[in-house]
């Protein structure tokens, strides 16, 4: 399979204090890793494209590295994830799904044996498009208060040719989260769901 | 603090390679934007002087944070640039209250010198406008390789009653510059200009 090429990589950090109501004594934080990178499959149709899945390794775990970094070094504070992919008008979504497999292990990886899915989506689009990328509770998906996301995107990408890839971590419940549901205080952490 | 802070944003862009010609070293960019309360949305009110005040905190404290994002001592910083979003119950004249009058100050104290102008835009518009920091040679307005633009977008932000400031600090010019002009090592650095 081909070299990942990186073009470019950004992050995002968001620091919530309030949302109108009271501030938060620890405010969230909200953190992306984009990265954009030439899809090697782009302006034609190849069946045999799984192989690169494994080639993103590398990058994923330094994309989730980074971070834990940006949000101050320690993978204890982080509480919610999620993933996604914009692909570039010459490629196809499944090239977006490229992104499941080393994108989740790579999280999981850093963050210890977080247990719920890494909630993800995807598209197809131009430079500046925008993805909302879903984000829920690391060990428990159903914890209502986590359900979160964070919109994601970058002015010059990703081009016809290339793909950007995103990881998102969050610190903790929504700024104001008060719609009941599972909490974190009650998960029981064993399928990942509650 | 007299600003009202709902939300801080902080944004890194690395450029590792552009048309496919490696860039070294990267060339990296850093913004950081405080979404705050407008004290005067829905109102004319004659006299600006907390906005200019409020401009002169966040002068400071955007700052740090972008250089802090950086990873760099102000003193290594090359470019910047300001700018501000405000939400629609305000006026374009409130942007300028933060941004020109007290703003400067604090942002040439942290990072040493910059003797030429911060260069600026301002807009009145809805959440997730996107907004477009000019940038510029700190020392000298007419570095060519330095001129440049970042656009951030915070999809929630402004609100109506609300006002996004956004200060960018980058540690070089351009990807590939190769358009002539000032080069930053022919800087005189006394008028500001070249």
């Amino acid at each position: 399979m081909p070299e990942v090429q990186l073009r470019k990589r950004v992050i995002v950090v968001e620091e919530v204090f309030h949302e109108g109501g009271p501030v938060a004594t620890v405010p969230l934080r909200r953190a992306a890793a984009l990265a954009v990178i030439h899809n090697p499959f782009a302006g034609k149709y190849v069946q045999e494209i799984a192989g690169f899945m494994e080639d993103l390794n590398p990058l994923g775990l330094e994309m989730a590295k980074a971070l834990v970094a940006a949000l101050g070094g320690d993978p204890k504070i982080v509480e919610g994830y999620g993933k996604g992919a914009i692909v570039g008008q010459a490629g196809e979504l499944e090239h977006g799904a490229l992104w499941h497999v080393p994108g989740g292990y790579a999280m999981r990886e850093i963050l210890g044996n977080a247990k719920a899915i890494v909630a993800s989506t995807k598209k197809v689009g131009g430079p500046g498009t925008r993805l909302d990328v879903p984000v829920t509770h690391i060990n428990a998906s159903y914890v209502r208060s986590h359900f979160d996301s964070m919109e994601v995107g970058i002015a010059d990408a990703p081009k016809g040719n290339e793909i950007l890839l995103a990881l998102v971590m969050t610190t903790g419940p929504r700024v104001h989260a008060r719609v009941g549901g599972l909490k974190a205080s009650e998960i029981k952490g064993q399928d990942g769901l509650r | 603090m007299k600003a009202k802070i709902r939300k801080i944003v902080t944004f890194v862009e690395e450029t590792r390679t552009e048309m496919g010609k490696p860039v070294n070293p990267p060339t990296r960019r850093a913004a950081a934007a405080a979404v705050i309360e407008n004290p005067f949305a829905g109102n004319y009110v004659e006299d600006l002087t907390e906005l200019m005040e409020i401009g002169e905190q966040l002068g400071a404290l955007l700052t740090e944070r972008a250089i802090a994002a950086l990873g760099i001592p102000g003193t290594s910083a090359e470019s910047y640039g300001k700018a501000a979003a405000v939400g629609e119950d305000g006026e374009l004249e409130h942007a300028a209250a933060i941004l020109h009058p007290k703003l400067g100050t604090p942002v040439r104290k942290t990072l040493g010198k910059g003797a030429a102008l911060i260069p600026s835009s301002k807009k009145r518009g809805g959440p997730g406008v996107a907004v477009d920091i000019p940038l510029g040679h700190k020392d000298a307005a007419f570095v060519r390789s330095h001129f440049d633009g970042m656009e951030i977008r915070v999809n929630d932000a402004p609100r109506a009653n609300e006002i996004l400031v956004a200060i960018a600090v980058t540690d070089s010019g351009r990807p590939l510059p190769r358009v002539g002009g000032l080069t930053k090592d022919q800087i005189k650095g006394e008028d500001g200009l070249r």
